[in-house]
């Protein structure tokens, strides 16, 4: 696992800095991270890759995952398509089964920590238990809030409203709420297995390994298998470019534990690529970052067709790597890419197919979009910048002024 | 013989205040009840976020008027507000008000509707100030620390101490003035900040500091 200082050749000396003296703030308070599942998804990965460095600046730090069965992990399903939009029907009392569930975890799981840090929606009605155990109390949403349906909406607020403080990934989440709410973007880790710099020829034996040419242009979208991500949608572009291109497309991407819809995802994404030999549909098991890391590098374009997002860090993973980018205007995929300079971004399937011909006819034009884009992610969405903002979310609890001297 | 110059860096926490506009009549509206803090942030937001980029911070107001509403005449009325002439937020905040009145008032209050998704949000920030190591007794120790600093050092100093801590001028200025070096204190006040990139104001200052530090 990298140290704290490894970063300093990549963002500077004095961004490093900086987090030593927020974490020396911080001496003597305990923070505990909530969430529903450990491995699979962005919350587990960034959780992961961020708690050790919490602990190299000497921050107290926990993470503990509540447990559900399949009945409990259906319907939190239920409720993070309905809060992306989907229409979803609940009957009366589905809803409770959440709570119950969170109040068979609550003893397990907390510990009294002086803040309480819970992520998403699954534990949120841990807040029960804020009255008893006291302490500090933050939500982190990680998924687009923009327009949830109304009868989800109504069950959450009151839980949200609980906390001291909720923090969203874009402005767009953003709700009139009763309690503070703080804009902070999630985040890649530069010197991860799935963005640190690998020889290309690794990039070329596992190209070889899934059987793909590298002389041929790549297409791929690197993400889960998901409706949302829209692969079949992805498929469709890649068809109408195919005969003017002679291109390949690599679908590749894994499941989270909390995510029981995958498999039924993938079952028809390989329906719709079935007799194309130059179609790779890929699912990658957990500790793939290496495979991932490749794929993007080889890539050609990169896509990110999704229909929602809650911030699409894939984008900023492809970006990294400098490359081009054709991405939906959801979530918080604005916030990464400015359209045309720092990458494409997308409305439709037909705009998906126009802009995969442009950028694979015109790699100068691509090349100059990926150079943007890495210098874009470098200033604004690496892990050094996501934990300063949570240090300095966890100091700002304590303090009421906009201007506080530390 | 001046005390010596103490750096201090800031750090920012961006709040949203779930405060919306999809029209020229709503972003008046939403400014008239926000805090300065808010004021504050989309005026200075684009140098935070692009200072490597671009010289030229259009405040966000004015580039959503122009790029989500298209109404190119109202945007460029919001972009020619000129923040380097306000000594405060409050005289800031007016000026784009006044403006956003005159504009509605001159259409009865009519006002066209941006796309759904492109609607602008209200944010501020909470800004954090915090100590560095660095200490500078004369203009030679000045210059070196100035080229090695962060850029949210030199962005306090010379951004935040003017116009959100009402100082009236920038930290620099002050200390060369109190070090009896008024000449070099008023070519600094001079500078418009606004118009360079961060990086490009680094250097403007260890250009003007070396024409008068002794080596």
């Amino acid at each position: 696992m990298p140290r704290i200082k490894d970063y300093a050749p990549i963002v500077g000396s004095s961004t490093i800095e900086d987090l030593h003296l927020l974490a020396e703030r911080l001496r003597g308070k305990t923070i505990q991270n909530i969430n529903s599942t450990a491995v699979g998804g962005g919350v587990a990965e960034i959780l992961s890759r961020m708690l050790p460095l919490l602990h190299d600046l000497g921050v107290d730090v926990s993470w503990d995952v509540i447990k559900g069965n399949e009945k409990f992990f259906n319907l939190t399903k239920k409720i993070h398509n309905a809060l992306h939009g989907v229409a979803e029907i609940f009957k009366p009392g589905d809803l409770d089964y959440l709570v119950e569930v969170n109040r068979q975890n609550a003893k397990d799981v907390l510990r009294g920590a002086d803040i309480t840090f819970v992520h998403d929606p699954q534990p949120i009605a841990l807040i029960e238990e804020k009255r008893s155990r006291g302490g500090q109390w933050i939500w982190r949403c990680h998924i687009d809030f923009t327009n949830p349906q109304p009868d989800v909406w109504d069950f959450l607020r009151p839980f949200i409203e609980s906390y001291q403080a909720a923090v969203f990934s874009a402005p767009a989440f953003s709700r009139p709420l009763a309690i503070r709410q703080i804009l902070i973007s999630p985040s890649i880790d530069p010197l991860s297995d799935k963005n640190g710099e690998i020889p290309d020829d690794l990039v070329d034996s596992i190209c070889a390994r899934f059987g793909i040419d590298r002389k041929r242009p790549i297409v791929a979208q690197i993400s889960r298998f998901d409706y949302l991500k829209d692969p079949i949608g992805v498929i469709r572009a890649y068809k109408m470019v195919k005969p003017h291109v002679d291109c390949q497309l690599v679908l590749a991407g894994g499941g989270a534990t909390d995510d029981p819809e995958g498999a039924q995802v993938l079952a028809e994404v390989k329906h719709e690529a079935a007799g194309d030999p130059d179609i790779f549909v890929l699912f990658l098991p957990p500790g793939s970052d290496i495979e991932i890391n490749a794929l993007q590098r080889a890539a050609d374009v990169v896509l990110q067709k999704s229909l929602k997002e809650g911030f699409g860090l894939t984008v900023a993973e492809a970006l990294w790597k400098a490359k081009p980018v054709i991405a939906s205007a959801v979530g918080g995929i604005p916030l990464q890419i400015a359209h045309k300079y720092s990458g494409i971004l997308s409305h439709s399937i037909e705009g998906t197919a126009y802009y995969i011909k442009q950028l694979l006819n015109a790699p100068e034009y691509a090349r100059g979009l990926g150079k943007n884009g890495r210098e874009h992610i470098k200033n604004n969405f690496l892990i050094t910048r996501h934990i300063r903002e949570y240090l300095l979310l966890f100091l700002s609890l304590d303090a009421q002024e906009d201007i506080v001297r530390l | 013989m001046a005390k010596p110059f103490h750096f201090l860096t800031r750090l920012n926490l961006v709040e949203l205040l779930g405060v919306r506009a999809k029209n020229a009549r709503e972003l008046l509206a939403g400014l008239e009840e926000v805090p300065g803090s808010c004021v504050y942030y989309h005026t200075h937001r684009f140098i935070q976020q692009h200072h490597y980029l671009s010289p030229e911070p259009p405040n966000d107001f004015a580039y959503w008027v122009t790029n989500a509403l298209g109404q190119d005449a109202l945007g460029e009325r919001l972009a020619s507000v000129d923040t380097v002439r306000f000594r405060s937020i409050a005289s800031l905040k007016s000026a784009f008000l006044d403006i956003l009145q005159t504009a509605l008032a001159a259409k009865n209050g009519r006002s066209c509707d941006c796309q759904e998704g492109e609607e602008f949000h209200f944010m501020s920030c909470r800004t954090y100030i915090l100590p560095t190591s660095y200490e500078a007794h004369n203009l030679r120790e000045f210059r070196e620390i100035v080229q090695k600093i962060s850029i949210d050092s030199i962005y306090y100093h010379v951004f935040e101490a003017r116009l959100r801590l009402e100082k009236g001028d920038n930290d620099f200025s002050d200390w060369f003035e109190a070090m009896g070096e008024s000449k070099l204190a008023r070519a600094l006040s001079l500078v418009d900040p606004y118009t360079c990139t961060l990086e490009g104001l680094r250097e403007m200052i260890v250009e003007k500091v070396s024409v008068y530090a002794q080596d």
